[in-house]
This record gives structure tokens, C-alpha cells and sequence, in this order.
């Protein structure tokens, strides 16, 4: 058991390839960890079905597993389909303070042609607006700051 | 090949190939925030291609490789098919002849799409279901972004509003075809595995009618609808399309990097 839970602590403190500072834990993407007979299946949830990062994401679990002594069975899982509302209260913080402004709760699956008031991560004033729909990552849009006049990256809600 | 392949596929392909047209238009767009757009709506769209693809490998029938029998791949399907196999609807194989003709395909199309992923989260078929609940979301932002686009455009310049105006008719021959469904389709619908078509035009049609109001932009005249794609009976420039997309894997096989 105790083996069981340092590896699944291990798998979560893997760094996610695009975001610095934020972990694989952090960002909810890993469903499970379970050992059986020295392998080690790890389930994981993409976050976008596109997103390049999932590949480097499986390749870090895997030389994490091994180097715990276990056989690597990494898995994606498409259901439940990933949300933002499943990135932790420390995920937030980190994406904060890397300068991302961290998801509003996700409404339900629907159109919504509003965008949503951002607060600036940097010096927190609501007056901001978007710039673009999408940033660097597929996870992302950009935003301005009124206030502090910097740009800034805001994490979609999803 | 069994209904489920087809219909697989036929998805698939919608949306490999229209990643494949949006991929041309990146580093021509008129700000580079739009290539980046433009990219990451390609990159979901591959995203969805590659689950349904690697789907329809477990669906189709294993052949004999070098070791031994084993599913074909997603590249499988995305290379090593002739164009007559490939059976997206003619709409997003439409070269994007001018940025308002790009937002006007993509609009017409992720219009659709919403309401058929919609209709796909309760498929009795749990693979498509799940692959449903998560493009529903990629799809609902998708359409945010070209719903703005067809606004900002129709109910911008007189310039802009006569080349949003145009593109929209251009395309509209295309749009029929999304909405039909042949014996293929109909036998899953009635098990619940497909979405039936009918049922998505009704949301098509108040989004596209509502969101052309909204541009200042004519909903264009009921005419004769183009069809083919499903059968394999493509327009003229998809062959360039198809061997664009295929050549690096052509003239490489197996190649990795």
C-alpha cells in the first residue's frame, strides 16, 4: 500500500510539458494508479483530443513508472470527458502565479456566446478583455490587462 | 463493410479533412491571432479524426503485418486510403478561396457539428458517446469563435459584408448534404447508435438564420444541394487536398520522428 501511494504521488507530481510549474495532479488528469503484479497501469484523461502534450504527458509517466521498478501501462480514458473544474485549489495558485489566470467553473456543455470577466493574475482588476479566442495552447485564450496594461493568457473554462 | 465502419469513417473523415483545408489558411490569415485560431481548431479536429480512426481499427477487419495479425492504425486510414474511399461531406473538402469563405465553411459546418455531438452523447454506442462529451465542448468554442467572425465580417464594411455575403451563398449548395442519411445510417439510427440527421438541421437552421440576422447577411435562397461525398463522389480539388495530405507518408512509409 505504501508503495502504491508513493508511485501514484510520483505520477502526480509529473510537470505538464506547456504549463510550468503546474503538475499532471494538479491539472486532474490522473484518474488512477494501481499496481498488480509489478505493473503499474496509470489511467489518464486528455484534457483536448488534440493536444500535443498528451503524447510527452504518457512518455514522462512512463519513465516515472519505471524508474519506481514497475512496468508502465499508461491508458487514456475518454470518459468521463476531462472539465476544468477538476484542477485543484494548488492548481489554481500555480497557474496564477506562472501568470495564467485559472478557469471560472464550467457551465454545462452548450453555446454561450458571452465571454466570460476575467481577473487579471497579475494585479487582479477585473477590467480586462479578450484579444483572442485562442493562445498558445489549445487550453488557452488571451486577454489584456485595462488596468496594468499587461497581456496576459487565461485558461479556458471547459 | 459493416454499418458501424462506414459511419465511423464518414466522421472521420469530416473532420480530417476539414483540419487538412484549415491548415492551408494558416500563415495567410489577416492577424496572426487568427493563425493561431485557425490551428487550434485543426488540432481538435485531428484530435477527433485520430479517436475515430483508431475506433474504426477495432471495428474493421485485422489483417496480416510483419508480426502477425494486428488492427489497422488511424494512419492507416488518414494515408493508405485512395480518394474515392474517403467519404466526408463535400463541405469541408471546399478550398478556402478568401479568409470569408474560410469563416463561412467553418461557420456552416461547426453549426452542425454542435448539435450533432449534442445528439451523440446519448449514442447507445459508448465509444462515440464518450468521444461525443468531450468534442462537445472543443465544438460549442469552435462555434463561438466562427459565429464572431461571420458578425464582425457581415456587419462590417460594405467590403466585408458583400464578400461575407458571397461566400455564404457559395457554400450553401454544400450544406443539404449534412443533413442526409442513406440505409447505412439508418439502420444505426434506429439502434440509437447515430444521431438522426433531421433532427440536428431544425438547430442548424436557427443558428445559421439567427446568426446571419445578427451580420446583417441574407439567409440565402433554398436551391439545388451538391451531394456525392458520402459515396466517394468528390469535387475537383480534392484530389490536390488528398495528395497534399498524403505524400510526406507516401514516399516515407513507416517513417517516425
Amino acid at each position: 500500500m505504501a508503495v502504491a501511494e508513493s508511485l501514484d504521488e510520483l505520477v502526480r507530481d509529473i510537470e505538464d510539458p506547456e504549463l510550468p510549474h503546474v503538475t499532471i495532479g494538479d491539472l486532474g488528469i490522473v484518474r488512477s494508479v494501481t499496481i498488480e503484479a509489478g505493473t503499474a497501469t496509470v489511467l489518464l484523461t486528455p484534457t483536448y483530443t488534440g493536444c500535443p502534450a498528451t503524447e510527452q504527458i504518457r512518455d514522462d509517466v512512463e519513465v516515472a513508472v519505471r524508474s519506481a521498478g514497475f512496468e508502465p501501462d499508461v491508458r487514456l480514458v475518454m470518459s468521463p470527458a476531462w472539465t476544468t473544474d477538476w484542477i485543484t485549489e494548488r492548481g489554481h495558485e500555480r497557474l496564477r502565479s506562472a501568470g495564467i489566470a485559472p478557469p471560472p467553473p464550467a457551465s454545462e456543455p452548450g453555446v454561450t456566446f458571452v465571454d466570460p470577466p476575467v481577473a487579471c493574475p497579475r494585479c487582479n482588476s477585473r477590467r480586462t478583455r479578450l484579444i483572442s479566442h485562442f493562445g498558445g495552447t489549445a487550453c488557452k485564450a488571451t486577454y489584456v490587462c485595462n488596468a496594468c496594461s499587461e497581456p496576459f493568457e487565461f485558461f479556458k473554462a471547459l | 463493410m459493416p454499418p458501424l465502419l462506414t459511419y465511423t469513417l464518414r466522421q472521420g473523415d469530416r473532420a480530417l479533412v476539414l483540419a487538412q483545408r484549415l491548415l492551408e489558411t494558416i500563415t495567410h490569415a489577416p492577424e496572426i491571432e487568427e493563425d493561431m485560431a485557425l490551428s487550434n481548431l485543426a488540432l481538435d479536429l485531428i484530435g477527433q479524426a485520430r479517436a475515430l480512426y483508431t475506433y474504426a481499427g477495432e471495428i474493421d477487419e485485422p489483417f496480416e503485418g510483419p508480426d502477425g495479425t494486428t488492427n489497422h492504425d488511424e494512419d492507416h486510414y488518414a494515408y493508405w486510403r485512395e480518394q474515392h474511399e474517403f467519404c466526408n461531406p463535400l463541405l469541408v473538402e471546399q478550398p478556402g478561396e478568401g479568409f470569408a469563405q474560410v469563416i463561412a465553411r467553418q461557420f456552416l459546418h461547426d453549426a452542425y457539428a454542435l448539435p450533432y455531438w449534442q445528439a451523440m452523447t446519448s449514442s447507445t454506442d459508448t465509444t462515440l458517446a464518450a468521444l461525443a462529451a468531450k468534442s462537445v465542448k472543443e465544438t460549442a468554442y469552435h462555434l463561438r469563435h466562427g459565429r464572431s467572425w461571420v458578425v464582425r465580417l457581415g456587419d462590417g464594411t460594405s467590403e466585408s459584408h458583400d464578400r461575407m455575403q458571397s461566400a455564404v451563398d457559395h457554400l450553401w449548395r454544400f450544406t443539404g448534404e449534412l443533413f442526409e442519411h442513406d440505409e447505412v445510417e439508418d439502420q444505426l439510427i434506429v439502434v440509437g447508435i447515430a444521431a438522426d440527421p433531421t433532427e440536428i438541421q431544425a438547430t442548424w437552421l436557427a443558428t445559421v438564420t439567427d446568426t446571419l440576422h445578427e451580420a446583417t447577411l441574407a439567409l440565402p435562397d433554398d436551391g439545388v444541394m451538391q451531394t456525392g461525398g458520402r459515396s466517394g463522389r468528390h469535387t475537383e480539388s480534392f484530389s490536390r487536398l488528398i495528395g497534399e495530405l498524403q505524400v510526406l507518408a507516401r514516399a516515407h512509409p513507416g517513417a517516425s520522428w
